[in-house]
């Protein structure tokens, strides 16, 4: 596929990490956001063809992972409910909640459905008008122009009998956080590409100010990566503190403004809780209350659930690049992709499933 | 998950009022919504996610990284092996 395969070029992706090998003086820990680029370091041994000064760390950037045990507890309620068709997307399905997931909800007879869209699970409403249809509205930035349009959509259509489980997070705020914490190792950023398709990059500028780190938005093929992995290395060898893009065919400055528009139009921002990590204010989105009526939340009554996480996971201190996943006691043996006891090893984009996946092994 | 996959528009049309069309990845054709994206033409290129076009591709940012990436990968060739490679 065009704009796909030029970006699999060996001879150009070993040219510049030779680039890298060749301007890199010291250590630096660079975190990238996005769990679809931690998935394609590990996929292309990106990481073993850095020289050894340059170590990456993986960030939160799995809405899979980061969606609060809390969150998939009300899934689950709602989805169990008769005459309820639960949609989501198919990773989500395998999710552990505190008890169940949405695979044991549907094989013990509920409606549960993948949708590759949630346009999908609009005409599935339309199709069913005597059903509730629910769509688990997860994702970061890239996914909300989706998400919100389908609400857009429903509410064109008039439908009364469709609603959203809303667990939309941002980046900005959890790289805040990451910053924040003492026990921060991060020295610059890789931005994830289509995070700021959507959102553009203005909103970094004050991140790398504030924290005198480099952000370089990257993007997700092998010589995306590692050409964003160049622009911060030389960022931090020079001693530069900007925003830069490696991303500019798909990425601008201002980002896609018709989608940040009707975000805006549907979405308002709130206090989200990010399972391994906590609450981190102004983090996420929820519907404005105008929409009140596709909040499914409100709809099923299930404000009053909360839940607890695993004692023996450690997710959170790796969705902060505090630790890497064979630092956990639990890492392959307790906890597999079959069985996972926390959100990194249950989405594929998870750094403890990439890990698994790939067999990156550290004796 | 904020995976995209890059395929070129082949048809742009209205469903229920919203834009939508057909985007061609490499022979497989699917249909995209296209709302965010007004100025989409046939034939350009456009990043899909959730059946959503996020942006469209410009050709000519893409056509200058390459560019520039192929300037690297040449000047390192030219330089040969880093010794630190070897070492």
């Amino acid at each position: 596929m065009k704009h796909q395969n030029e970006y699999r070029d060996a001879h150009l992706v070993e040219g510049v990490i030779a680039d890298i090998r060749r301007k890199v003086t010291q250590p630096w820990v660079l975190m990238e956001i996005c769990g679809g680029q931690t998935h394609a370091i590990m996929r292309y041994g990106l990481d073993q063809l850095l020289p050894p000064e340059i170590e990456l760390v993986h960030g939160p950037g799995c809405p899979v992972c980061v969606t609060s045990l809390e969150l998939i507890d009300k899934a689950l309620t709602i989805a169990a409910q008769p005459g309820v068709i639960f949609t989501s997307y198919g990773d989500m399905l395998r999710v552990p909640g505190s008890g169940q997931d949405l695979f044991s909800i549907r094989a013990s007879g509920g409606d549960v459905r993948v949708v590759y869209s949630p346009l999908d699970a609009i005409k599935i409403a339309e199709q069913n008008p005597d059903k509730e249809v629910v769509f688990f509205a997860i994702g970061f930035e890239t996914t909300a122009p989706a998400n919100v349009m389908s609400v857009l959509q429903a509410q064109s259509l008039k439908l009364t009998n469709y609603s959203i489980l809303v667990s939309h997070v941002c980046v900005p705020p959890a790289m805040h956080a990451i910053l924040s914490s003492p026990d921060n190792r991060v020295q610059a950023f890789l931005a994830a590409g289509h995070v700021c398709a959507v959102m553009g990059y203005w909103e970094y500028a004050p991140i790398a100010n504030q924290y005198q780190v480099p952000i370089v938005v990257t993007g997700f093929e092998p010589l995306d990566i590692v050409h964003g992995i160049q622009m911060a290395v030389q960022q931090l060898e020079e001693g530069r503190v900007e925003v830069e893009n490696a991303y500019p065919r798909t990425v601008t400055y201002e980002g896609n403004q018709p989608a940040q528009k009707v975000i805006n139009q549907v979405f308002e921002s709130c206090d989200r809780k990010w399972r391994g990590i906590g609450m981190i204010p102004e983090s996420g989105w929820r519907l404005r209350p105008e929409f009140a009526a596709f909040d499914a939340e409100t709809r099923f009554q299930v404000g009053y659930i909360q839940s607890a996480e695993s004692p023996l996971c450690i997710a959170g201190q790796i969705l902060q690049g505090i630790k890497k996943p064979y630092e956990c006691t639990a890492f392959g043996g307790l906890c597999t992709p079959e069985h996972p006891l926390g959100a990194t090893m249950v989405s594929s984009e998870g750094a403890c499933a990439a890990y698994y996946k790939y067999s990156i092994i550290h004796l | 998950m904020c995976l995209g996959i890059p395929g070129k528009i082949t048809d742009i049309y209205q469903i229920n009022g919203l834009s939508m069309g057909k985007v061609d990845f490499d022979g497989v054709i699917r249909e995209a919504c296209l709302a965010y994206v007004p100025e989409a033409q046939v034939g350009d290129y456009t990043i899909i996610h959730v059946g959503f076009a996020l942006n469209i591709i410009s050709e000519q940012e893409a056509n200058e990284t390459l560019d520039l990436l192929r300037q690297i990968a040449d000047f390192e060739a030219e330089l040969g092996p880093d010794p630190k490679a070897i070492e």
